[in-house]
């Protein structure tokens, strides 16, 4: 009952709350990331109304919400249309802080991240160092109080609009190479750093590389002992590749896949939903969603108990990923030609021009490509099985 | 099953693939698909003085009569090499419409001038809110009183829409069951273009038909008869463009063996690990299954007999199933270096995947060899 009570108070926010250009924004997503205006308004909304980090102890200014309630919160804004708030600061960096943190950089950065005062993003990939993250080469080399960094990292997401990154740069040679890793906060406005935003498949530029060039930071500004970023990294990482719940996306991209179903001709001239090899397609891929969704529920059964659900996260982002990727191809196969055109302009919210074909049609190819990168970042699908073989399977 | 190729379908292969090694490169490509026309005319020109453009038309109006054989080698070269000429569209199937369904008038018209290089060509069949397909041809075209037709309607995502010359559109004449299909010129009243980009770096357009008066010649084939001459066209046009993905497919795999070969990670080469080992042994698998399909087919199209459809059906089915597994595996493989702009590897996977659904989806063609067995 409490449960209903709280879905519905959430509901009533959206509804108020939610303007029709934040929708077409969420509408419009064809990756994890909205488009960055809309991104921050709803941020500065929802930080108004104290729901921004959902998932954040109360004392630090989180909801202080029990793990229901979150997973309510989260289905309910994807299915209303939200745009999809940045991970960088309230998913990655603050989680992190609040457990490895100083006193200090605890005071400082958490309200400016709750704020939106700051715009993170994650220094993590380099040219060299991508499943293995570990050989990466940035160097910081300490002189005075600060450090002295040099070095690139690469597929940083909205660095263009970030104020600030979190870095893993290599601190010392010695030993093994995960031993020698620090974690780093820096200004992006620091003389010396530069951003080159990387124009992607879907002509687009979400990710970007960043030049490190003599880029000084406080050493202050390290967060966990030095050369024991690795373990601050991995802690992060858990939070990239289990935090994120898969079946609100899923839902998402099904009820899609049956409005254009609905409306789109198959060959007979009949709607492809009335198909029957369609239907049952689609039907498969439903089974397959409603399998992760149990699977997660008893993650979150598991965690609300205080026990460890272990082997069942780890497989978490193997199956949300790929399951997202066979339901975008399902969206090429219901819309066949009309995936084709291309309008770059018309996926930006403020567009007020003719979409061209129907709308339903305008992202599913920008979302068949930009889900290839799923089972890329945050540890590849390889890596993935490879976590489970090892740390479950123990082999 | 062997196929010989002769001295003349060996040189054409060899010459295509040197040509476009030695002229076609990535950057060059680049530029010419972001602004219009989106294709080179100076490579449409090399590509009419080194007779391609003339191969596969008959030898009366200036053709070389080559079969499917040849049309199948230079379009595995072209998809290799991600040509965005429009060679399909105006050769293989505004060239294939008239040829086996225009009168002689219309032939001697527009044929040499499309192996000159001077013509280009679209066939508009498709139209809004459907698949492509017989059954969803809405477009109208009523006789007139000089013997002529008007024709009324709407046609979405025409390739190569925005360069043709002359439009082959289908449509359902009044009084008569069955489909027709006519030749419209680009410039006649009452054709009104949007022209677009597609996500392969081409053009299409969709095309609004306000009574567009025709002449009497502009009926291609019977009336009625349109949809046996488009299956047969686009039988040959489904064989073009699964050669197009193989050739596209195999330099994927080339691309990712390079990739992996030479990139390291955890000390050694990204191919010596096992499980990539076996995702490129596995494209390899799915490339050449396609291409024995493809010899088959070529092999028999030309007889245009229900053995032939039911094999050019299985190779469209087949190269579908290939061109996700091997497209989506390069970008994997590569990571996320594969998903920037920068990388030919994307450009190829999304070539292939508007490929998927032209001339008939998957789904058509596995109902087709169905019906056809």
């Amino acid at each position: 009952m409490k449960q209903e009570a709280f879905r519905r108070e959430v509901q009533e926010f959206l509804e108020q709350s939610l303007s029709p250009e934040l929708r077409r924004a969420g509408q419009l997503m064809t990756s994890v990331f909205a488009d960055f205006e809309a991104t921050m308004q709803w941020h500065r909304i929802l930080h108004q109304r104290g729901w921004v980090a959902a998932d954040w102890p109360e004392e630090y200014g989180g909801t202080g919400w029990d793990i229901n309630q979150r997973y309510i919160f989260q289905e309910e804004c994807k299915l209303a249309g939200a745009p999809a708030l940045l991970p960088m600061g309230l998913q990655m960096l603050g989680p992190m802080l609040i457990r490895y943190g100083t006193q200090a950089q605890k005071d400082y950065y958490l309200p400016r991240i709750l704020s939106g005062e700051h715009v993170w993003c994650q220094g993590y990939s380099e040219p060299g160092a991508g499943s293995d993250l570990a050989s990466l080469k940035t160097t910081a080399v300490a002189d005075g109080d600060d450090y002295v960094i040099n070095g690139s990292k690469i597929w940083t997401s909205y660095a263009q609009y970030a104020s600030h990154i979190f870095c893993l740069v290599r601190t010392s040679k010695q030993g093994k190479p995960q031993a020698g890793i620090s974690f780093v906060l820096v200004e992006m406005d620091s003389p010396g750093l530069s951003v080159e935003p990387i124009i992607g498949l879907d002509g687009r530029a979400e990710q970007c590389q960043v030049f490190f060039d003599d880029v000084r930071a406080p050493i202050a500004n390290r967060v966990g002992d030095e050369n024991q970023g690795w373990t601050v990294a991995k802690y992060l990482l858990e939070f990239e590749r289990g935090g994120h719940n898969f079946t609100t996306d899923l839902k998402k991209q099904l009820s899609r896949l049956r409005r254009q179903g609905e409306s789109e001709c198959g060959p007979d001239g009949t709607p492809v939903l009335q198909d029957s090899a369609t239907r049952q397609r689609l039907a498969e891929l439903e089974v397959e969603a409603l399998a992760l969704e149990c699977t997660e529920l008893r993650i979150k059964g598991a965690l609300a108990a205080g026990d460890n659900p272990g082997a069942l996260s780890s497989l978490v982002k193997v199956v949300g990923t790929e399951l997202g990727q066979r339901l975008s191809e399902l969206g090429l196969d219901i819309l066949g030609q009309e995936v084709a055109r291309y309008q770059p302009e018309a996926m930006e919210p403020e567009f007020a021009g003719d979409v061209l074909g129907p709308d339903c049609a305008l992202t599913s190819m920008a979302e068949y490509i930009n889900h290839r990168a799923t089972t890329i970042y945050g540890g590849t699908a390889e890596i993935q099985r490879d976590i489970i073989a090892k740390q479950v399977l123990d082999l | 099953m062997h196929i010989e190729f002769s001295d003349e379908q060996n040189m054409l292969r060899e010459s295509a693939a040197r040509y476009l090694a030695d002229n076609y490169d990535f950057e060059a490509r680049r530029k010419t698909s972001s602004a219009a026309p989106g294709f080179s005319p100076a490579h449409w020109q090399q590509f009419a003085e080194m007779g391609w453009l003339a191969m596969p038309l008959p030898e009366a109006q200036g053709g070389f009569g080559f079969g499917a054989v040849e049309l199948m080698l230079l379009a595995e070269e072209m998809g290799r090499h991600l040509v965005l000429e429009p060679y399909l569209e105006t050769v293989v199937v505004a060239g294939g419409l008239l040829q086996h369904g225009a009168l002689q008038e219309l032939l001697d018209r527009y044929l040499p001038a499309i192996a000159e290089g001077t013509l280009q060509g679209a066939f508009a069949h498709g139209e809004p809110g459907a698949h492509a397909s017989a059954q969803n041809v809405r477009c109208h075209a009523a006789p007139a009183v000089d013997g002529g037709f008007i024709l009324s309607g709407e046609k979405a995502v025409v390739c190569n829409g925005p360069n043709a010359d002359i439009l082959l559109v289908s449509a359902r004449l009044e009084g008569v069951a069955g489909l027709s299909l006519f030749l419209v010129e680009a410039d006649m009243p009452g054709l009104e273009r949007r022209d677009y980009a597609t996500w392969d770096g081409r053009r299409a357009c969709d095309l609004v038909l306000r009574e567009v008066s025709l002449p009497a010649s502009a009926l291609v084939g019977e009336a009625g008869s349109a949809e046996a001459l488009i299956e047969r066209v686009a039988d040959t046009a489904v064989l073009f463009s699964c050669a197009e993905s193989i050739g596209a497919m195999s330099s994927l795999l080339d691309r990712t063996r390079d990739y992996t070969s030479q990139r390291v990670q955890f000390g050694k080469s990204l191919s010596s690990f096992q499980v990539l080992r076996h995702r490129m042994a596995d494209m390899l698998v799915e490339i050449e299954l396609c291409r024995s399909l493809m010899l088959a087919a070529a092999q028999r199209l030309d007889q245009d007999t229900a053995d032939s459809r039911r094999l050019v059906s299985a190779l469209k089915v087949r190269t579908v199933k290939a061109a996700r597994f091997v497209g989506q595996n390069a970008i994997q493989l590569h990571g996320g270096i594969a998903m920037t702009d920068e990388l030919p590897v994307g450009h190829y996977f999304k070539r292939l995947a508007l490929l998927e659904h032209q001339f008939g989806s998957r789904d058509d063609h596995l109902k087709r060899f169905c019906d056809a067995a």
